[in-house]
Parts: C-alpha cells; sequence; structure tokens
C-alpha cells in the first residue's frame, strides 16, 4: 500500500484514530522539544543566516528521507514499522523541523533590509532540504537495510 | 516549566498537523501532496501574526510556546523535503516545482502578511 510522506496510509479506513494521534503526538513533543532545545542554545542573530533552524531542517530532511526508505525497504506499512513510521517519522522529524519558523525568519530578514540573504536562505533551504531527503533515501539504498526481508 | 509546555504544545501541534493532512487527503483530488502545502502556509500565517504581536512589545514564554511549540511542531520542513524528492524521483519535475515553489512563495507571502496585519510593517 502506498504510504503518504506526510503519514496517512493512502486509501485505508483508520483502524485506530487514537493509538495513532497519540503516536504522533508524543513524538512530536519530543521532536520539539529538541528543536527548542538547539535554537536557545544557538539562538538566530537578527540580520544574520538562521543556523540553527537551517541545520534543524536539513537534518530532519536526512533522516526522514532515510527512515521512509529503510520501512519501505523492510516491509509493508503495517504493525511495528507503522508505529515507527507515525512515532518517529511523522511526529519527532515533523516536529524537530519547522516550516514557519523558517518562513518568518525569511521574512524577518527582509525587514532587516537582508533582501538577498533571505533570497539565498529562502531558496537554499528548499534546494538543499530536498537534496537531503533524496540523499538519505539514497544512502538506505545503497547500504543496504539489514534485516529486510528481500 | 516552559520546555514541559513547549514539548506539549509541539505534541499537540504535530497531532493537529497529522489530522488536518488526513482532511486535506480525503478531499483532494489533484493528485499533488497538498495536506503539507495547507498546514505549511496557514502554520506560516499564525507565526507570522504571532511575531507581529510580539514585535508590538507582548513578550514571554507565550511566544515560545505557541510559536516555537504548537505552530512549531504543526508545521513541517521534513515533510515537504520528502514530498518533493519522491516527486522528482518518479520523474514528476514540474509537479515538484510547483509543490516546493508554491509553497515557498505561499508560505513567505502568509508570513509577511500576517506580521504586517499586527505590526504594520
Amino acid at each position: 500500500m502506498a504510504v503518504s510522506a506526510a503519514g496517512h496510509p493512502r486509501g485505508a479506513p483508520d483502524a485506530q484514530p487514537l493509538a495513532r494521534l497519540a503516536l504522533v503526538g508524543i513524538g512530536g513533543g519530543l521532536g520539539t522539544l529538541l528543536r527548542w532545545s538547539l535554537e536557545s542554545a544557538y539562538p538566530a542573530i537578527p540580520g544574520s543566516w538562521p543556523w540553527a533552524t537551517f541545520v534543524i531542517n536539513l537534518t530532519g530532511a536526512l533522516a526522514l528521507g532515510a527512515l521512509l526508505e529503510g520501512l519501505a525497504a523492510a516491509g509493508p506499512d503495517t504493525g511495528r514499522r507503522r508505529a515507527v513510521r507515525l512515532g518517529v517519522g511523522t511526529g519527532v522529524l515533523g516536529g524537530y523541523t519547522t516550516y514557519s519558523t523558517f518562513a518568518v525568519e525569511s521574512v524577518r530578514l527582509v525587514g532587516a533590509g537582508q533582501g538577498w540573504l533571505a533570497l539565498g536562505y529562502a531558496l537554499g533551504s528548499v534546494l538543499a532540504g530536498v537534496a537531503c531527503a533524496a540523499a538519505g533515501s539514497w544512502l538506505v539504498r545503497r547500504l543496504g537495510t539489514p534485516g529486510a526481508g528481500r | 516549566m516552559t520546555p514541559l509546555l513547549v514539548a506539549l504544545a509541539g505534541g499537540l501541534g504535530a497531532a493537529a498537523r497529522f489530522t488536518v493532512d488526513g482532511w486535506v487527503a480525503r478531499a483532494n483530488r489533484t493528485g499533488l501532496p497538498l495536506g503539507t502545502v495547507v498546514i505549511n502556509v496557514t502554520g506560516s500565517f499564525l507565526l507570522g501574526l504571532l511575531t507581529g504581536w510580539l514585535l508590538t512589545g507582548a513578550a514571554g514564554d507565550v511566544g515560545a510556546v505557541l510559536g516555537t511549540g504548537f505552530l512549531g511542531g504543526y508545521t513541517t520542513f521534513s515533510t515537504a523535503s520528502v514530498e518533493a524528492a519522491r516527486l522528482l524521483r518518479a520523474g514528476r519535475g514540474w509537479a515538484a516545482l510547483v509543490h516546493a515553489g508554491g509553497m515557498l512563495v505561499a508560505g513567505l507571502a502568509a508570513a509577511a502578511l500576517g506580521v504586517w496585519l499586527v505590526a504594520g510593517r
């Protein structure tokens, strides 16, 4: 069964909606806590490149690309694999990365008179994010998945 | 106290993301993964409003809990990146460009509108 990257199994009725929501919520809380810790330790300096969010978003994209590729190679999206996908993928990595902070940081850079930096940050993040997601899944395909049923 | 509230808000944000994505997936007939687009654009608008409010002098932990916590947990960069990478890998280069580019333009415009509506700058 095809699985959307956002977390929902396509075309399947939701058998345990509350259990899934709880998995996503608990994972999301942990991912958010990790992001908050990093953003607090390395706060963005107004008018300069927001390094913390940049690194968070790219490492999260790489990890999600690798995780979803590994899970797909390991077998169908059921049982423990689905729980890991929802808890770790949709939850932890979804909560760890952020689009709203990225968008507001870009807008604030424009407001600080750093239009070119804002453009570089916005385009650079999106392009590097897609490259990191692709690299994550490529790495897992390249290295193979130990224990995969193939 | 703040870390606990931030984590709690982030968990609620992630659960809200999962729920909204489900709604959009059921209504979506376009063949493009639009759930994350809707989530990231609405989240950017709301964080813009919150940022504008903080710029006008409102302070403190409310910004961390609602902004970093709830809206950070609600919106997601990793899923957006994986969705575009999957479209590219499926040979749908234009769809990937429309998806990633459309989300970026709409997200930036929504964030800017949010800040401007509250702070006027």
